[in-house]
């Protein structure tokens, strides 16, 4: 391939004299390996992925604290996230003077997923059979988006509303996130923590220490 | 002793289609590659199973390290001038031609304004390792991240802003950023996260 025939005569007898012109490839291949093995270093393949977060704009000044919070409290999760990775939950409302009213888990698909889960399955279950239906391509993506965003939006979906302390990280944070997208659960805020808030974590942490002292107090 | 002479065969490899093969490998790469942009701080993205892609073009990065330090990165260069002509007119500095281009060059932006004219009079080598320890003021009270942005945003009005922090940076950092950007009204904003698979069964 990489050789060109110079002379040969074939119109004469006798032996044609054959001069073979090769060029040796060998360093050509060499250069083009090298700035191969330099472009897979220097460049990122895939390009990072995004999760869109809208947060609520700050000029609700006439919104009291209360209202804020005011969610039905038959589907109201609350989700605190703690220090080393530690989730906290409670439904509804909390019962200051019970402390096993706010219950403690993590971020294994065990922990806070099968609660959320549980408490969202029909949802759940409608956006299973949605993908399903999507990877069958028996849809297209324009309606799957549009089916998605129906169920999440429906009436009887959950409301979370997440609450991450000073202790802990971005990861928690995007982890809890990612729950929502995974439990198909359309309505959820981040919300700072309250006085309540941390009371109940730091009494679940004693195991209702302080649920005794304030009851020692008012006696 | 006799000698034996042996003819002597020459292996010869065409190396032509191993050539072109490579050259092709190049072409692909040379085509396909985004170099991935000089950050002063290496900042290891969390997972998400969000599958939204990053837009292409008219994107202000906001890097926040574990350490709480601030970094920006806005991609186009005619914005970059822009922004810091409206940034000198701030704070009553005005940045020769060669700081300019200095600070285009410069992909981050990451020291506090006071001190920008003699960071770009630097070399581009110095300039790194000052970023390594500089950063953004955000206190409540020097708040020049949300001057940056805001003017970022005056002279692109199609800005999206991507967060991209370190995992293990603490919340309390992070909410000041979320809470600088929802006072200028940017409410909603991307944050930067890695791909991770959905789990079974959903």
């Amino acid at each position: 391939m990489a050789s060109i025939e110079t002379g040969g005569d074939g119109g004469k007898k006798g032996k044609p004299k054959q001069q073979q012109l090769r060029v040796d490839f060998t360093p050509m291949v060499d250069m083009n390996m090298l700035l191969i093995t330099f472009f897979m270093f220097c460049t990122t393949m895939s390009k990072p992925q995004t999760m869109e977060l809208v947060l609520p704009t700050k000029d609700t000044k006439d919104m009291t604290e209360e209202e804020k919070n005011k969610v039905k409290d038959s589907k109201a999760i609350t989700v605190i996230l703690g220090e080393n990775d530690k989730v906290y939950y409670y439904f509804g409302k909390p019962d200051y003077d019970d402390y096993t009213s706010l219950k403690e888990t993590d971020f294994s698909p065990e922990g806070i997923r099968k609660v959320l889960v549980e408490r969202n399955i029909e949802n759940v279950r409608k956006m299973q059979e949605l993908r399903k239906k999507k990877y069958a391509k028996q849809i297209s993506n324009e309606d799957f988006d549009k089916e998605a965003k129906e169920i999440r939006a429906s009436k009887d979906g959950q409301v979370v509303l997440i609450k991450p302390t000073d202790g802990s990280t971005f990861r928690n944070l995007v982890d809890i996130l990612d729950e929502m997208a995974i439990c198909s659960i359309g309505v959820y805020a981040i919300v700072e923590m309250t006085d309540g808030d941390n009371f109940l974590v730091e009494n679940l942490q004693k195991s209702g220490a302080l649920t005794q002292q304030a009851a020692a107090v008012k006696h | 002793m006799s000698k034996v002479k042996t003819k002597k065969h020459s292996v010869w490899i065409d190396m032509t289609a191993m050539s072109d093969v490579t050259v092709l490998l190049l072409t692909f790469f040379m085509l396909t590659s985004t170099f991935i942009p000089k950050e002063p701080v290496q900042v290891i993205t969390p997972q998400s199973v969000s599958e939204i892609k990053i837009p292409e073009a008219n994107i202000l990065t906001v890097l926040v390290t574990p350490k709480g330090q601030i970094f920006l990165n806005l991609d186009r260069p005619s914005d970059k001038r822009e922004v810091l002509e409206l940034i000198g007119k701030d704070y009553g500095i005005t940045f020769t031609n060669n700081q300019i281009a200095s600070f285009i060059n410069q992909t981050t932006i990451g020291v506090p304004v006071a001190s920008l004219p003699k960071f770009l009079d630097l070399s581009m080598d110095e300039q790194d390792d000052v970023l390594k320890t500089g950063g953004i003021p955000i206190d409540s009270t020097n708040n020049q991240f949300k001057r940056w942005v805001e003017h970022a945003r005056d002279v692109n009005e199609n800005l999206t802003i991507a967060v991209k922090a370190d995992q293990e940076t603490p919340y309390p950092l992070v909410r000041q950023v979320m809470s600088t950007l929802q006072d200028i009204k940017e409410n909603r904003f991307n944050l930067v996260t890695n791909l991770k698979g959905m789990p079974e069964g959903f």
